[in-house]
Formats: C-alpha cells, structure tokens, sequence
C-alpha cells in the first residue's frame, strides 16, 4: 500500500504591516562590550595574575617566586630607568633584521620551488632536513664562523624562520585553485609578476599563518641565544638582561624581563598580526 | 565548411543583402584539432580532428553532453592546451599561449580574485596586460560596469556579491579588455534557473550593443538554441563533429514555440542517436484501399 497525504483545504492570510515587535534590535551595551576580543582577552590575563599573586604569597619565598606585585614594580623601575626598554631596542633590531633577511630568502626558494622541477626537490629536501633542527643547536658553529657579533645571532634567527615559513608560503601557493592560475595567465601574467599579483595574495591565508609561526620560532631563539652569550659588542638584549639578572639573584627582574617577553609576543600578535589580518584576509572574506 | 547563412554573421556594410556570405576572413579558425590529457596512468584522447570556424560578430555554441570535450576544447582556443594534432588559428595567426586578446569568463565563483574590489577586478587584466594606464583603464572599466548594470557596486568586494553578480562583473572584465574573441565556459552553470533566465537576456542584450565575437560552451540544449546564433554539436568520447545547425532565429521569446521545440528534438536525437527521424505521412496507396460495406 502506497503512503499519500490527503489533499487538504486551502488559505489565505491578508498581511497587515508588522508591528507587533521590533524589526531590528539593538544588541545590550554588556554584550557589545564582551563582545571585544581584548575585554576578553584582558579578563583572562587580569585572572592570571590575580593566581600568581595568590600563589606567590602561599610560597613565601622572594627568591623563588616573586608576586605579581614585585615583579610589576621591577618592570616599572626598568622602563622608569630605560634599562628595559634599550634592553629591548637592541633584541628588536637584531629580531627584525632576521626576520626579513628569512623572509626574502623564503620567498625566493618557494618562487623557484613553484616554476621549476629542481627547487621543488630542493625546498622538500632542504626543509625535511633543517626544519626539524633546533636553531639553538646551530648557535656554537655561528659563534665559530661569524664570531661574537650580531651576525652570528642573525643566522641562527634566518634559520628559525626560513624553514617554516617556505613550508607555508609553498603549501599556500599549491592551494591556489585552478581557475585563479588560469585567469592570471589569460592576462598574460607570467613568472615573477604572475607570483606577485595571482599566486601571493591568493595565498595570503597560509603566508600570514606562516609569518606567525616564524616570528614566534624568531622571537624564542633570540631569548635564548641571548640567555646563552647575549652580549654583542657590549650592548646586550633582553636575554642577557634575564640571565644578568639572574646571576645576581635578582629574581622579580627576572620575572620583569620575562613578562617583558610576553608582553612584547601579546602586543605583536594582537596589534600587527591581527590588524592585518583585518585588513587584509578579513575583509576580503579569505578567512572567517 | 559554414554554410552561407543569413541574418546576425552579415557585417553592416552588406546589410540588407540576405543570403549573402561577408567576404571577410573567418575569425577564428580551429582545423583538424586533436587534443590529449594526460593523466598519471595513461594520455587519454579528448577530443578527434574537430574544425570548425567562428565569423566576426557569431555567437558560436560549442554543445555537448559531458566528456565530449568541448570545455577542452574552448581551453585550447584560449592557449592553455596544445593541440597534439591540427592547428587553431586567430584572425591569421596561430595562437600558442594564453593572451589578453582571448578573454575566458570561467565557470566558477572564484574567477574574480577575492582581495580586489569590483572595480579593480574589471581594471586587471587592462592593467595586468599593460593595455591602458590605470586612468584610462579606470574610466573604460566603469564603462562596462555600468552596461552590466553594477555601478553602485564598484567599490564593493566579490565575497559580498551574490552569484549573478560576480558573473556579470566577470563578463564586464572580458568586456572592457575588447579582446578579439570573448571565450565562455558554461558561465550560469552554477547559477539558478532564474538568474540563469535573466544572465541570458542581459548577454544578447549586450552583444545587440556591443557585437562581440562570443565562443559559450554550454551543455544545455536551450541555452544553446537562445543564445548562440550557430551550433557546432560534438558527440563524446573522443569528441567529434556531429552536426553544425543555424539558431540565430531564436531568441529568448521563442521557449516553447514549436519552431523551437522541432529544433531542439533534432539536436536532442543528433546528440543522443536515438533511431531514425520519425516518418513522415505515408503516402496512401488506394490500390490496397478495402471499403466494407
């Protein structure tokens, strides 16, 4: 027996003007105000350090653990004094200059990489085999071929990006669909401009996802080269500031120059990171 | 290999003289054309000594069911395969590589680049191509953009547009190029019937104006009768010339007229060979008449 629906009866409803409610609403000022990332955002970090401080004073002990308090007045004296802030000019300069050295060479091997067969092979076996390595591991044979200067830092730093990003931007690149490649080279767009106008901006997504990591990777090998022989032709970055500072037991400026660490990864990530990102990926709805 | 045909092909200077074939050269020639795909396991043959040529000022349809490689095909005439047999020629020359004189409007939504606004977007291949300087480029392309109808929309981004719209802010970019041959593949495919409708409608509406040379791969038998004024049918696997057929008598207007229906049954039985054409009137033979009484 087959299943069908009886026919039922027909009608009609003659439609006044809606009035009964509001078409459009406001959204309340409490969920405008949470709905702003850093609000949420500083509500956690406000959280955290009411947890040191808590922790802290259960220890009772200065010299292990200092509070959130001491260590916020160590990091006022250093910025009053401008010791921390040099400290920090010095480790930016040097992180900047690896940074876009490792970015320049990233984009000329994944350009080679996307138009010939040979620099495919090379980025696969070049990345296969120094991405895995440690940039810290790196820092003894630097010290020996460049010496004590900046430059051996900015070797191991291009190390730490280079490899990671290459990974990205290629991966990217080979994303880039089909029909996008076909219209840019029906305009006549060929090598290098063809990279520039079709294959980067298309990749923008995995290229910016790339760049993060790379100045994450960046930012953690300077601290550490630093920790480990810091100082170059007597100035000396934030790194030798925490490990002069720990030598001489000073463990709330060492707390200081880690939250200046912090500090300096939340203020790149949320304010260059995310802004271009909203001007870029965002708005042209690349990425949710 | 065309038939002298009346109506849309006549340039200007021989209009009123119907019958009559404009001695201008073809515009497009495709003579003898193999095409092959490879792929990871084996070269396989798409498409089989296909020719056929494209006037200045045709409409030209390439229709097929799937498989018959007339998407190949229309790539081969835009440069982005070579032909392993036969050459393409346009307005004379051989044509070896994608260039901006043979624009394609693709069937898929993300033909328009994403991080370029509506007016940037109709601007970029005139840019890209070197053709203008952006000024001029500029004025041209908000020329075109007001044909399709989409100047409050210039400054806007693609992800905001609906799918009729990117579609014709795609046909304005073709446009404001003035290539030599306007190249499209399927280009409502992917949009609904309604818009679909209505896409049609604004593309002979802008060739009334405009009298580009269109090549439209399309594989739908109405679409083809509506928009095309010349027919080139390929069966598939490998693709071959099945049959050539005029339409330039129809337009929008004629859905379900019986000129129209008569057409597209042809077509539908050339296509898909189903038997012989059904017999006409029998002849009545009285000799074999019986009448009872």
């Amino acid at each position: 027996m087959s299943l069908s629906p009886p026919a039922r009866q027909e009608y009609e409803v003659v439609l006044e003007p809606f009035t009964q409610a509001e078409l459009v609403r406001d959204i309340s000022l409490p969920q405008r105000i949470w709905q702003q990332a850093w609000v949420r955002k500083g509500v956690i970090l406000l959280a955290l350090a009411v947890i040191w401080e808590l922790a802290a004073r259960w220890q009772n002990n200065d010299l292990l653990l200092p509070s959130f308090m001491q260590t916020a007045h160590a990091f006022i004296d250093g910025v009053a004094s401008g010791e921390l802030l040099s400290k920090v000019w010095i480790s930016l300069t040097v992180l900047i200059k690896g940074y876009l050295i490792g970015i320049v060479l990233a984009f000329g091997l994944t350009t080679l990489a996307v138009s010939t067969q040979l620099g495919r092979d090379l980025l696969s076996t070049l990345t296969a085999m120094f991405n895995p390595l440690p940039a810290i591991a790196l820092l003894p044979l630097s010290l020996l071929w460049f010496g004590l200067g900046e430059n051996s830092l900015i070797f191991v730093l291009v190390h730490s990006v280079l490899w990671a990003l290459a990974l990205n931007t290629y991966a990217g690149f080979l994303g880039v669909s089909e029909t996008q490649r076909m219209a840019g080279r029906n305009y006549g767009l060929r090598g290098l401009r063809f990279v520039w106008y079709i294959l980067i901006p298309a990749a923008l997504p995995s290229i910016l996802a790339g760049l993060k990591i790379g100045w994450a990777f960046a930012w953690r090998t300077l601290i550490a080269a630093e920790l480990v022989f810091g100082a170059s032709s007597g100035k000396g970055g934030l790194g030798w500031y925490i490990f002069q500072n720990r030598n001489e037991l000073y463990t709330d400026k060492v707390f200081a120059g880690l939250a200046a660490v912090i500090l300096i990864g939340l203020l790149v990530e949320n304010l260059l990171f995310n802004t271009f990102e909203r001007l870029t990926i965002k708005r042209w709805g690349m990425q949710r | 290999m065309n038939a002298a045909l009346p109506g849309h092909t006549a340039s200007a200077d021989i209009a009123g003289v119907p019958g009559q074939r404009p001695t201008a050269e073809p515009l497009l020639q495709v003579d003898n054309v193999s095409l092959e795909y490879r792929t990871s396991e084996r070269v396989v043959r798409a498409t089989h000594q296909v020719s056929f040529e494209v006037d200045r000022a045709d409409r030209f349809v390439l229709l097929g069911p799937s498989g018959c490689g007339k998407s190949t095909l229309l790539k081969a005439v835009a440069g982005f395969i070579k032909p392993s047999e036969g050459q393409i020629r346009l307005a004379g020359e051989r044509i070896e590589e994608p260039g901006p004189d043979r624009i394609v409007v693709f069937q898929e939504f993300d033909q328009l680049p994403a991080w370029k606004t509506v007016i940037e977007n109709v601007m970029f291949p005139l840019l890209a191509s070197r053709t203008l300087k952006r000024a001029e480029a500029n004025e041209r392309a908000r020329h075109y953009l007001e044909k399709v109808g989409l100047s409050a929309f210039a400054d806007a981004y693609p992800h905001t547009l609906s799918g009729g719209m990117k579609a014709r802010v795609a046909i304005a970019r073709a446009l404001a190029m003035q290539p030599k041959i306007l190249l499209m593949d399927e280009p409502f495919a992917a949009l609904d019937a309604l818009t679909r409708r209505k896409m049609q409608e604004e593309l002979l509406e802008l060739w009334q104006e405009v009298r580009f040379t269109l090549l439209f791969v399309t594989h739908s038998i109405e679409e083809a009768l509506v928009v095309g004024n010349r027919i080139l049918l390929l069966s598939p696997h490998p693709g071959r010339v099945r049959a050539e057929i005029n339409s330039h008598q129809f337009d929008l207007s004629s859905l379900g007229g019986v000129d129209f229906q008569a057409s597209a049954q042809r077509i539908h039985r050339l296509l898909f060979d189903e038997g012989e054409a059904p017999e006409l009137d029998r002849p009545v033979d009285f000799q074999r008449l019986r009448i009872a009484y």
